[in-house]
């Protein structure tokens, strides 16, 4: 039997083909015991969640979770936002080179890809538990559509944009590389469209001063890019050393120009930011309380702190520091990155809300801000969309062979 | 008379009885106007219309989209905080304990000279331009097309949100009941729909503060009171752009 299973194994070391997914499946069941625990936390992780989001619909999501009336969206919303905007990113990253042709970038596409489709599973997993009526919206999504909706646009986008992915996926796996273009190219057209659509779901609220504009939208696809790039140079360097391989001259050179992605984009967020607030403080007295909780108010260690200064600043350093060259100080700064974004979306969901509506009427029920704290029920939730990320990846990685490119 | 001396060629005598017309006229669309820029969003007190209201948008007012195109005026002094509005409400829409439809707002002033605190009711404003329709994925919140209320069909609510978070009046709630947004409809489905003249809050209210009617309808009480010259007539967060419906106005 053991020796049946080695035979197989080494099938599929050979690249390409259902062949070598099939011998990847028996692979995973061999594997380190560090591999076997993370295997079983994170799929213990996705239980926890399950239990939780079925409890909240049970018992109420009103008494389970921490949204209100006046903060209707809350770290859901938030972990739904960072999930897919780390899907789009990973997308955009990969088909720089995949579908774009910039062969430095070849060497990460096909994992990137795998990821964006699981990333975006990830985040429809945790916004399933967040929508009251999930059956009702698979319905009337379909016969009662609201084409001014951003919320209906970028829910049937990201659909489109998942079936593109995964058959663009299926392709690769298949060895068949040029239809696996075609298809990609689709995927980032729906990607960037859903992605946009996402932002515009704020962007496109008057009533709320903090997120109404054109900045939003452009600000996503911006912040996807960035997001994206992090989270493929910790994903492969976690990969290569799981596996405990060592990465040839090609993947270093694409974690190298990966850097220089996250370098530029990096930059362009914090540009994006300065003048948000910048222009913000000559807005009305709702979008000035707004931006004072960030720069001084309840959020501002979340902005200062973990925004700003892991999320951005730091990486930025590093990633300078290392010349594209330093591997340690890459993994470092993106795994910060990653960290410092999730409560970038955190932030920006949350704090949109807190200004209450009738702020500026000066009645006596909302002199103050409002505040919000997730519930239990609500981490949990969050906890098993991370969960859903690492079983994936972590079976991806044994299913699929490290995701070793025919490509490039 | 002045233009008696003053010889200018030209110049048209004008048959009395035209001018007195065209002045009201001119007067009325004046008042038009003014609900225009209201409705539009600007607060402007009866001297400064002609500046500001040619500088906006009256379109909307020069002829009422529904008919007919209810609307709520709120005689904001007249409040007493009794209430009663808010129980009416809650009896007539099955309301559970743990939201609303309407409210009463408290308001003080410790520098004011009279009266230090005042009493400011809300509830739907029924928007000519709803934020929350707009965001709706399944149109399970929807302008009435003959009436213009903001209404909801339950069975496709999804439970995103997006309505409550779009409100710029936070005039939504989630119903665990029926698993949907619930909010106020002007009374439709309660009341109006089976031939009731008024919503239950203005009905219940004893100080009249809540005036209910058609705006399309020169004849009723809200059409006057908001097209009264000598009153300033508001709405909530004009910023917000949502053309709401319901006015506010003192005396």
């Amino acid at each position: 039997m053991a020796e049946d299973v080695t035979k197989t194994a080494d099938v599929a070391v050979m690249p390409g083909g259902w062949a070598g997914v099939r011998g990847g499946v028996l692979q995973a069941l061999q594997g380190s015991k560090g591999y076997y625990a993370a295997l079983i936390i994170s799929g213990l992780l996705l239980l926890a969640a399950v239990a939780a989001g079925l409890h909240a619909k049970y018992i109420g999501t009103m008494y389970a979770y921490g949204a209100s009336r006046e903060v209707p969206w809350g770290i859901l919303i938030s972990t739904y936002v960072f999930f897919v905007v780390t899907s789009t990113g990973l997308c955009l990253v990969s088909a720089i080179g995949h579908v774009f042709g910039v062969k430095d970038f070849m060497p990460i596409a096909k994992r990137a890809i795998f990821l964006s489709i699981m990333t975006i599973m990830a985040g429809f997993f945790v916004i399933a538990f967040e929508i009251e009526n999930p059956f009702r919206m698979a319905i009337y999504n379909v016969i009662s559509p609201n084409l001014t909706s951003n919320i209906w646009w970028m829910g049937t986008l990201y659909g489109a944009y998942m079936f593109f992915m995964a058959i663009e996926f299926t392709f690769l796996v298949l060895n068949k590389p040029k239809i696996a273009t075609i298809i990609g190219f689709m995927g980032v057209v729906a990607g960037v469209a859903a992605h946009s659509n996402l932002g515009a779901v704020f962007g496109m609220l008057h009533g709320r001063e903090f997120w109404y504009g054109p900045y939003m939208p452009i600000y996503f696809i911006a912040s996807a890019m960035m997001s994206g790039a992090a989270t493929i140079i910790f994903f492969t360097w976690l990969a290569y050393k799981a596996n405990g391989q060592k990465m040839d001259a090609a993947m270093k050179r694409a974690l190298e120009v990966t850097t220089k992605v996250g370098i530029l984009l990096i930059s362009v967020i914090l540009f994006f930011t300065a003048w948000k607030f910048i222009t913000g403080f000559v807005g009305g007295e709702a979008k000035t309380a707004a931006l004072d909780m960030l720069l001084t108010g309840s959020y501002a260690f979340n902005f200062w702190v973990l925004e700003v200064a892991v999320g951005m600043v730091i990486p930025l350093a590093l990633f300078i520091l290392s010349k594209g060259q330093n591997l340690k100080l890459i993994v470092t700064a993106s795994a910060l990155m990653i960290f410092g974004i999730f409560f970038m979306r955190y932030d920006l969901v949350i704090v949109g809300q807190l200004v209450p509506v009738y702020y500026e009427l000066g009645v006596n029920e909302y002199t103050q801000m409002l505040s919000y704290t997730p519930s239990a029920h609500e981490i949990l939730i969050v906890m098993g969309g991370i969960g859903f990320v690492g079983l994936t990846f972590l079976l991806g990685e044994k299913i699929f062979n490290g995701h070793k490119s025919e490509i490039h | 008379m002045i233009l008696n001396k003053i010889k200018i060629e030209g110049l048209k005598k004008e048959d009395p009885g035209i001018i007195p017309a065209m002045e009201r006229r001119a007067f009325l669309k004046m008042g038009l106007l003014i609900t225009g820029v209201f409705a539009g969003g600007s607060v402007l007190s009866a001297t400064s219309i002609v500046e500001k209201a040619f500088a906006s948008s009256g379109e909307f007012a020069e002829k009422y989209p529904y008919k007919p195109h209810y609307s709520m005026v709120i005689h904001q002094d007249r409040c007493i905080d009794c209430e009663l509005c808010m129980t009416a409400c809650v009896k007539t829409n099955n309301v559970p304990t743990y939201g609303y439809r309407t409210r009463v707002f408290e308001r003080d002033d410790q520098k004011a000279t009279e009266r230090k605190r005042e009493f400011i009711p809300v509830l739907c404003n029924q928007c000519n331009n709803p934020p929350c329709v707009l965001g709706c994925p399944t149109k399970a919140t929807y302008k009435n097309p003959t009436n213009g209320i903001v209404m909801m069909e339950s069975k496709k609510c999804i439970g995103c949100k997006t309505c409550m978070a779009a409100c710029p009046y936070n005039a939504r709630y989630f119903n665990e009941e029926t698993s949907a947004v619930d909010k106020c409809d002007f009374c439709f489905n309660s009341r109006l729909s089976k031939g009731e003249k008024l919503t239950a809050c203005a009905e219940a209210c004893p100080a009249k503060c809540r005036v209910f009617g058609d705006l399309s309808d020169s004849g009723s009480e809200v059409y006057q009171a908001v097209h009264n010259l000598e009153k300033t007539v508001w709405v909530l967060r004009p910023d917000a752009g949502a053309k709401p419906n319901v006015f506010y106005m003192k005396g």
